[in-house]
């Protein structure tokens, strides 16, 4: 079920004023963040997060088609290397 | 027998019915185009007429996005979330489920016929 929509998107406030701070000093520098539950809005196109996924720090740029998703959705939780491969006699 | 929009033929049910063979149309949309085109839903497809007809697709055309259009816009966003290397994308490239549904059994409208994996234990073994 989505978010009510009287809250408005969850963004990270923390991570926001960052954002805010690196406009105004016009920097690009990759943020490292661990919200992986906020909200991608427009105010963060064209900065780089680098988003935690437990483990590692993936780095995320942001695109224009990424508003509205998470920041978590591109920093995969899991990862599948394949099943061992069938052994051969 | 009538055609609408395209290639559509639609047979001897009743309209409401007959409309659901549309890609895009449902129950709720199909009761809607013969409330929106003013005619009787019960009214058998092959008993309407010629201006009946064009309003069902002056409806279908102004109101609804279906059959190829609508084929193409799924497409499009299903390509839309796999460019952005987002996690629902990277379920539709590896054909997995997308809605976090169980893998570990099941799964196997998108998974395809089963791949038998020698000396894997069986779900009925596991119990």
């Amino acid at each position: 079920m989505p978010r009510s929509l009287k809250k408005g998107p969850y963004v990270d406030e923390k991570l926001f004023r960052k954002i805010q701070r690196q406009k105004q000093s016009g920097s690009r520098e990759p943020i490292k963040t661990w919200a992986r539950a906020c909200t991608i809005v427009p105010e963060f196109v064209g900065h780089t997060f680098n988003v935690h996924n437990g483990k590692i720090f993936h780095s995320v740029f942001v695109t224009e088609d990424m508003v509205g998703h998470k920041l978590g959705e591109f920093s995969p939780t899991r990862m599948f290397r394949g099943h061992t491969a069938a052994k051969r006699r | 027998m009538p055609r609408i929009v395209g290639i559509d033929i639609p047979n001897d049910k009743p309209t409401r019915i007959a409309l659901r063979y549309i890609f895009g149309v449902g129950p709720t949309r199909a009761m809607e185009i013969c409330r929106k085109a003013d005619l009787d839903p019960e009214v058998k497809a092959s008993e309407l007429t010629e201006q009946q007809l064009s309003a069902i697709a002056s409806v279908l055309e102004s109101d609804f996005v279906v059959e190829g259009q609508l084929r193409r816009q799924v497409q499009q966003h299903i390509a839309r979330l796999r460019d952005i290397r987002c996690y629902r994308g990277l379920r539709h490239r590896r054909g997995l489920p997308v809605r976090g549904q169980r893998t570990k059994t099941n799964a196997r409208t998108r998974k395809g016929p089963k791949k038998t994996v020698a000396g894997k234990k069986s779900v009925k073994e596991m119990r």
